[in-house]
């Protein structure tokens, strides 16, 4: 899309100085979307991001476009009122694992639910960073932190599971190691037309360094991370060699050579039930497995804020422009004679 | 005087008359009470109506919790109140009637349907004999009638069966009590024709049981008289019967249009509010966005996200709901742009009283905020002024880019009067210019824009909104840098803008109407009140001129800030009384604000204030 592109990264990056913790993954993070906002042709005025609060949400801070850095947990709820306000925005949000998941997981499944125009960014780190490392709801069990001297005992969330539960229309998974592949995803959420959730494994390196690194570093990603490619068998390994497996009991891995290709599950981010692509969320349970990453889902979904604006202008079409003074008088009116 | 003759009844008039309408919650006492009022609308009598119902859906059938009151006062005169104590009572089982029995006036009259007075029902209601013979009633002047098998009577022809004609019932106690009051019959008739068009059984049932009822009264032995009451002397014009939520909805519709913006709301359904969302959405060609969030969080999240976006906002909700959106408010303090947050207040603490009005969230909207966030309060004094204050609190959220917090309460909510309709070209031009240039230079003399730079004379920010061109700023709840909007640690900033913030809310008193002193300037005792005590204040204080006595009154319809000339009232008067269904908010927040002794008059029953009430406690301050 360079045709369209009339902006650099450096149009896109505001004043202030970025202060994330050298070496912190937000950083990469900011980056691939500073890149990829002037490839997709679009313009700063539309463009928001709205966050939370946390480490993450400092992101809107960074960028030369509209932005609000709201309160904790809420920043869904906002970017909906916000989406609906005004059909011509690009609203991201942007937030950590605290903030989406736990204050904030109400407003966070019902964006998924209503498909309505906002791109969400999840920073999943596993821990809090900005209040200097407590458990968070991805933290696995047994995690000792500040907060959790003797081992967390609270299960940890699957964001892409608890987002397809939610009847979201778009699912997404990347990592803060692999830039190319950020853009292509943020990409893809882009272009879905409604709420699209995107985690992307983020390394806290001062409170919970190297948490992705089995999956992330890369020597070890050809073999634990799987990439999703919608109608391709699911396969992965340094020579494809690993391939998923779905039947009655769920996904497993398999090797290609025992099952044979036929028994690979082929890919597709369109199925209308989500029951597969909860399957595939569930193949790794900890950081420590070969994880799917890519588009889990792209199923197409009536948007929300479409819908809103076409009942207005139905009830327009239907009932003609609002007159004030009928309204008054919509529920009889008797006269008194002067 | 014979049976077959058609009796003459003597006419008498009446300057007014309070009657309630009691009965089971399946009754249809509400409808009953609201045709009652209509009717008596079109005969040009003033009015104002008070619904009580049960807060469960369904409470158990024939129980004290079941019952489902509707109050109407009409008069010949202007009036404010749904009245004291009521003059006829309508009690359709026993339950209703041993519950309202005490409410009733001395020698009031109290109609019955009889046939409910069964074994069962008298235990339900908790009777252990038969009120209608064991003496209950002496004192009263009691009508008995078998309405529900008069009613079954009169619909038999049509081919109803016995157990929907019950149903009726509730038309046959309107057709009595029409025909007591004189009330015209058509507009009923048509009424019934509307509101159940397409039902054609039920519209032949509810038409037969009104006009059995009318002609019962017309033909029975048993009424000495019936009543007229003379049309008031109202302002002329045009009126519309309305209660508080309707005239709010209906004044956030008004405002779209008054400040030439897109309206939004966001809301979550809750008791006594959720009304709002309801008109609200049905008045989507008005182009009126209603949103209906996740929870009482969102709905507030939302609302300051599509302000922010340049709608013009609003938010609903009642106590508890306002308890959660408090810190999105603090967020909209720290952003400045303009919402408009209603509470429509009810009985708590917590879940309280969801049904009973209570007007105990004042402190709340002024301090219930972490750290320093003031915010303007209006508050409506009576139904209709709902209409009014909604305009008036979205032209101060618009002006000063501030979320206002608007007040209601149930008894507003739901209470109705008539309405002299308002010239819609006459409301105000609440409309403001957003930001579309840079509004500063840089230090290389570059064009920039400054987010917090304020209008020198009403302090507001510019309104900048995402889709403008070359304003791309950041705003968030993280302290904010004059003018510039970063993000700033630096401690004589943060005073700084504390300061500014307040400064800009105390600055509204330059901008909102003086108090007004009604009644005798020159009294000793000042009554002081807000929100919808006024009905009830301007009535006892009539009531008390009546009687000789000297009392002044004034009514807040803007809370924070006080009007600018209240200090000054306050201290004309040795004596002042604060009526208040709270436990003295306002008379802390003047004794605190300008060191008077306000005396607090606080009700905490569910039950908005009586004039009466507020007349004793003036006779006592007065040591009349
Ligand atoms: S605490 Fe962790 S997440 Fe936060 S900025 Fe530092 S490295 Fe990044």
């Amino acid at each position: 899309m360079t045709d369209v592109q009339t902006t650099t990264r450096k149009d896109w990056m505001s004043d202030q100085e970025v202060r994330w913790c050298p070496g912190c993954g937000d950083y990469s993070i900011l980056a691939a979307v500073q890149f990829l906002l002037p490839e997709l042709g679009v313009k700063r005025e539309n463009t928001v991001f709205v966050s939370g609060i946390g480490c993450a949400a400092r992101f809107p801070y960074y960028m030369n476009t509209y932005g609000m850095h709201s309160i904790h947990g809420r920043a869904p709820a906002i970017a909906t009122g916000l989406a609906l306000s005004n059909p011509d925005l690009d609203v991201w949000v942007i937030g950590g694992d605290g903030d989406m998941l736990s204050i904030g997981g109400n407003h966070l499944i019902h964006a998924m639910r209503r498909n309505v125009r906002v791109k969400i960014l999840l920073f999943n780190n596993m821990i809090y960073g900005l209040t200097k490392g407590q458990y968070s709801p991805t933290s696995e069990v047994g995690k000792v932190t500040k907060s959790s001297p003797f081992g967390s005992l609270d299960r940890p969330f699957d964001p892409v599971s608890l987002a397809l539960g939610a009847e979201a229309g778009f699912v997404a998974r990347t990592h803060d190691m692999d830039r190319k592949h950020m853009m292509a995803t943020f990409r893809r959420a882009w272009e879905h037309d409604g709420s699209a959730l995107v985690e992307i494994f983020q390394n806290c390196n001062v409170f919970n360094d190297g948490a992705w690194g089995d999956l992330t570093k890369k020597a070890n990603r050809a073999n634990m991370l799987i990439e999703l490619k919608h109608g391709e068998p699911i396969r992965f390994g340094a020579n494809d060699e690993f391939g998923v497996v779905i039947d009655c009991d769920g996904a497993r891995v398999a090797e290609v050579a025992e099952v044979g290709l036929d028994a690979i599950a082929v890919h597709d981010e369109k199925a209308e039930d989500p029951s597969v692509a909860f399957m595939l969320s569930r193949l790794a349970l900890t950081p420590h497995q070969p994880t799917p990453i890519g588009v889990f889902r792209a199923a197409d979904r009536p948007e929300y804020s479409q819908a809103t604006n076409q009942q207005l202008l139905d009830a327009q079409a239907k009932l003609g422009g609002g007159d004030l003074a009928a309204l008054l008088r919509s529920g009889g009116t008797w006269t008194v004679e002067g | 005087m014979t049976q077959t003759e058609t009796r003459q009844h003597p006419v008498e008039e009446l300057d007014e008359v309070v009657i309630r309408f009691a009965g089971d919650s399946g009754d249809g006492m509400q409808l009953t009470g609201d045709r009652f009022t209509s009717a008596s609308a079109v005969m040009g009598n003033d009015l104002s109506t008070l619904p009580e119902f049960p807060a469960e859906i369904r409470a158990p059938a024939g129980t004290i919790a079941g019952v489902s009151v509707f109050q109407v006062r009409i008069s010949d005169f202007d009036i404010s109140t749904p009245g004291d104590a009521p003059d006829v009572l309508v009690a359709m089982n026993p339950a209703a009637l041993k519950s309202q029995l005490p409410r009733v006036v001395q020698g009031g009259i109290i109609i019955i349907n009889t046939d409910a007075f069964n074994d069962r029902n008298l235990e339900k209601a908790g009777y252990e004999s038969n009120p209608l013979e064991d003496g209950t009633l002496e004192g009263y002047r009691v009508y008995p009638v078998p309405m529900t098998d008069l009613t079954r009577r009169s619909t038999e022809h049509l081919g109803v069966k016995p157990r929907d004609a019950e149903r009726s019932k509730n038309f046959f106690a309107l057709g009595v009590v029409s025909w007591m009051f004189t009330r015209p019959v058509e507009p009923t008739i048509d009424w019934i024709h509307q509101k159940f068009a397409g039902k054609e059984l039920v519209i032949a049932a509810n038409e037969a049981a009104f006009k059995a009822g009318y002609n019962y009264g017309e033909t029975a032995e048993i009424f000495e008289a019936h009543y007229e009451i003379k049309s008031a002397h109202m302002p002329p014009g045009e009126y519309t019967n309305v209660n508080g939520n309707t005239a709010l909805s209906w004044g956030i519709v008004a405002t779209g249009g008054l400040a030439k913006l897109p309206v939004f709301l966001g809301s979550y359904p809750i008791t006594p509010a959720s009304d709002i969302l309801h008109e609200l959405s049905r008045r989507k060609n008005f182009g009126i966005r209603t949103f209906q969030a996740e929870d009482e969080i969102a709905a507030c999240g939302a609302a300051l996200g599509a302000a922010y976006g340049g709608n013009l906002a609003y938010t609903t909700t009642s106590g508890p709901g306002l308890a959660l959106k408090t810190e999105t408010i603090g967020l909209a303090v720290s952003l400045e742009v303009p919402l408009v947050i209603v509470d429509v207040q009810r009985g708590g603490p917590s879940t309280g009283l969801p049904t009973k009005p209570e007007a105990a969230d004042l402190l709340m909207a002024m301090y219930g905020r972490n750290s320093e966030s003031p915010i303007p309060i209006v508050a409506a004094k009576s139904p209709s002024d709902c209409f009014f204050a909604a305009i008036e609190a979205a032209r101060i959220a618009l002006k000063y880019r501030t979320p206002v917090m608007l007040l209601s309460d149930g008894f507003l909510a739901n209470s109705s009067e008539p309405w002299l309709l308002p010239d819609v070209d006459s409301l105000p031009d609440i409309s403001v210019e957003k930001a579309t240039q840079p509004n500063g230079m840089d230090e290389d003399g570059n064009p920039v824009f400054l987010p917090y730079l304020r209008d020198p004379e009403t302090l507001a920010r510019p309104w900048a909104v995402p889709g403008t061109p070359g304003l791309e700023h950041r705003v968030g709840g993280l302290e904010k840098e004059d003018p510039t909007g970063n993000v700033s640690y630096d401690p004589a900033n943060h005073a700084h803008m504390i300061e500014l913030r307040a400064a800009k809310v105390a600055g509204i008193a330059k901008d909102i109407p003086e108090v007004e002193v009604h009644g005798n300037p020159d009294a000793d005792l000042l009554v002081l009140g807000w929100g919808s005590t006024w009905g009830a204040i301007d009535a006892a204080a009539h009531r008390a001129a009546d009687r000789g006595m000297d009392v002044a009154y004034a009514h807040l319809t803007h809370l924070n800030p006080f009007p600018s000339n209240l200090g000054e009232v306050l201290s004309r008067y040795d004596r002042i009384l604060v009526p208040e269904m709270n436990c003295g908010q306002l008379s802390r927040l003047v004794r605190a604000e300008y060191l008077v002794d306000a005396q607090s008059l606080s009700k905490m029953n569910g039950v908005p204030f009586t004039s009466g009430e507020i007349l004793a406690a003036i006779a006592e301050q007065l040591g009349a």
